[in-house]
């Protein structure tokens, strides 16, 4: 067992990520990400790493393309804004089915928003984001010591799958510090036949690419994605159950908002209300299974969001419509209370809109 | 006793680009350069979003396709990733002097070790002939039908001179193929630019003025005669920065 260490959020992703093997990190300043460039910077050159504070996000997320397929565990960090504009560099990993992990420490939008927390990039990060169709492993950590192991759980999968992975993070999960262990293990790497590690004329050259002229070629390789894609909702779906078993309302929040959910369900529990919590911890692939289970015996949900209102689709999709779907969000930066989310079970328990 | 041969770093398909065309020279003089120092098995390319976009296929190496404009930063992160390989860039005018002008000047001033081979045929060749950032005051090209003007469309950029300004790169030469004696020029810079990467001296382009028949709307042979009546005056060939040159003239 290793000793708990006071971190903040972002500098335990960074830490996780050094763990992890990674020796590459690309970013670009913005604001509520800061201190996990910081730290990359003044640690990787200690350890034989790079840290290059790139010209943009858009060539930051290049590089990133470049080291994963030169076959190394590679990362890159920004908020809102900057994954945004790295959305064009992560279509290309996909379509090129490459690992790496992306960093989105969330900040409230449109445009330049905010730099307040937000969770307003859901649609964006589990819908594809960018052009074609492909998805990312999405994470979504719930407290500093998830930082740090959703980082190391992020390099595996996507190593695994050949496709990139996010960490769905937002400015308060950034910010704030609390006691975390930080993994010992050394890790474990996979062999990647086909990685650019130059042929040393032993063998045929790889190619790293997305483009196919042949509109049969180009299906198939959409096809066969979505196979690998179907693997990964089979075996990777993750997400924490909290007294549902019995509930009649069902709360599903993920992040800074689960946490303020939770208080609100045992709350609501303390007076007389059956309340339960769905944290979704993989927000793509999203716990369907999970939310058709509980529509089987909830008499509503409750999404609670830092957005208009995103993810409360895929709890309709995955409970068909069943049961109603209440909406608790707070947006632009602001963090719905626990009596807020309270009053939203209520309003859900008595059945009135 | 042979004499002439296909470079073994240039892959034994058909080219797809349009007869006249001066990509498959410039492809000829990269792949001699791979072949005679002797690093095709450590060497990956990476290829632009133009009309040499399937230059993958016709390299040997390991090779890597950008996006628009990104090359420099993606052979920044595999150059990053292992210093020991040796790698370059094969970019277009609209790819490396537009929509990726960031990534090149940062590259350079970063004096990133890999090797660029820029090749300016003033126009943009995949797409159907539309004016290119290098495209002289003038010209005619489908996005500007009554001539480039440059009240509204400003003036070409002139990539070695502007790179040649910083202190960063190593190596900024501009060369043309529009002739045997240009060609064999050509093929003697591009291996230094190669030869700067292997000896970790930093970054090096090489500029190749070119020709675009099709998209010039000329025959090959005319195409290169405009080249050298019209582009090379505007574009004047020469090294315009040799860091380590000018260290030993000091």
């Amino acid at each position: 067992m290793s000793e708990k260490v006071l971190m903040k959020g972002n500098e335990a992703i960074a830490e996780a990520a050094i763990r992890a093997g990674c020796r590459h990190y690309f970013g670009y300043p913005i604001t509520p990400q800061t201190e996990l460039a910081a730290y990359m910077a003044k640690r990787m050159p200690k350890i034989g790493g790079t840290f290059l504070q790139a010209e943009s996000e858009i060539a930051a997320i290049n590089m990133v393309y470049g080291v994963s397929a030169a076959g190394k565990r590679v990362m890159t960090s920004s908020s809102s804004p900057g994954v945004s504009l790295k959305q064009e560099g992560i279509s290309y990993i996909a379509g090129a089915d490459l690992p790496a992990l992306i960093v989105n420490v969330q900040r409230g939008g449109p445009g330049l928003g905010g730099i307040q927390p937000s969770q307003s990039d859901y649609f964006q990060a589990t819908k594809g984001g960018g052009h074609g169709d492909y998805h990312l492993i999405v994470l979504t950590p719930a407290s500093v010591q998830e930082m740090a192991d959703l980082t190391g759980l992020a390099f595996e999968l996507a190593d695994k799958y050949r496709m990139p992975a996010m960490l769905l993070a937002d400015g308060t999960m950034g910010q704030m510090m609390e006691p975390v262990e930080l993994p010992e293990t050394e890790p474990e790497f996979i062999d990647k036949p086909w990685a650019l590690t130059g042929t040393d004329m032993k063998r045929e050259h790889n190619i790293v690419n997305s483009l196919y002229l042949v509109p049969e070629q180009l299906e198939k390789t959409n096809f066969e994605r979505y196979e690998r894609y179907k693997l990964v909702e089979e075996n990777e779906t993750r997400y924490e159950s909290f007294m549902t078993e019995d509930a009649d309302v069902c709360v599903v929040a993920f992040g800074i908002a689960a946490r303020v959910s939770k208080n609100a369900v045992v709350e609501a529990r303390k007076q007389g209300i059956k309340a339960g919590l769905i944290r979704p911890i993989t927000v793509w692939p999203f716990p369907k299974k999970a939310i058709a289970e509980a529509a089987k015996t909830s008499k509503a949900f409750v999404s609670v969001e830092l957005s208009m209102g995103q993810m409360i689709e895929d709890i309709k999709l995955a409970s068909d419509c069943s049961r109603p779907v209440y909406l608790c969000n707070r947006v632009g930066g602001m963090i719905p209370s626990p009596e807020e989310v309270l009053e939203s079970i209520k309003k859900a328990a008595g059945g009135n809109e | 006793m042979v004499v002439f041969e296909r470079p073994k770093s240039l892959a034994e398909v058909p080219l797809h680009y349009c007869p006249g065309c001066t990509h498959g020279i410039i492809h000829r003089l990269v792949a001699q350069a791979i072949d005679d120092l002797g690093i095709e098995g450590r060497t990956i390319g990476v290829a632009p979003v133009g009309c040499a976009v399937m230059a993958y296929d016709y390299f040997t190496c390991d090779m890597i396709e950008a996006a628009h404009g990104r090359a420099p930063a993606v052979a920044t992160g595999l150059k990053r990733a292992d210093p020991g390989k040796i790698i370059f860039t094969y970019q277009g005018d609209g790819d490396l002097a537009s929509i990726g002008m960031a990534e090149t000047v940062h590259a350079a001033t970063r004096n990133e070790n890999i090797t660029v081979i820029f090749v300016n045929n003033a126009i943009y060749g995949m797409t159907g002939g539309q004016m290119a950032p290098t495209s002289l005051p003038g010209q005619v090209t489908q996005t500007s039908p009554y001539g480039r003007d440059v009240a509204t469309a400003g003036y070409p950029v002139k990539v070695s001179e502007l790179l040649a300004a910083l202190d960063g790169p190593e190596f900024i030469a501009r060369v043309a193929v529009n002739n045997v004696k240009n060609v064999k020029n050509a093929q003697k810079t591009i291996k230094k630019a190669f030869e700067n990467q292997v000896n970790n001296k930093g970054f090096s382009l090489v500029e190749v003025v070119s020709s675009c028949p099709t998209n010039w709307g000329m025959t090959p042979s005319d195409a290169l005669k405009w080249l050298d009546e019209n582009m090379l005056s505007y574009y004047p060939l020469g090294v315009y920065k040799d860091k380590s040159a000018e260290k030993e003239g000091e």
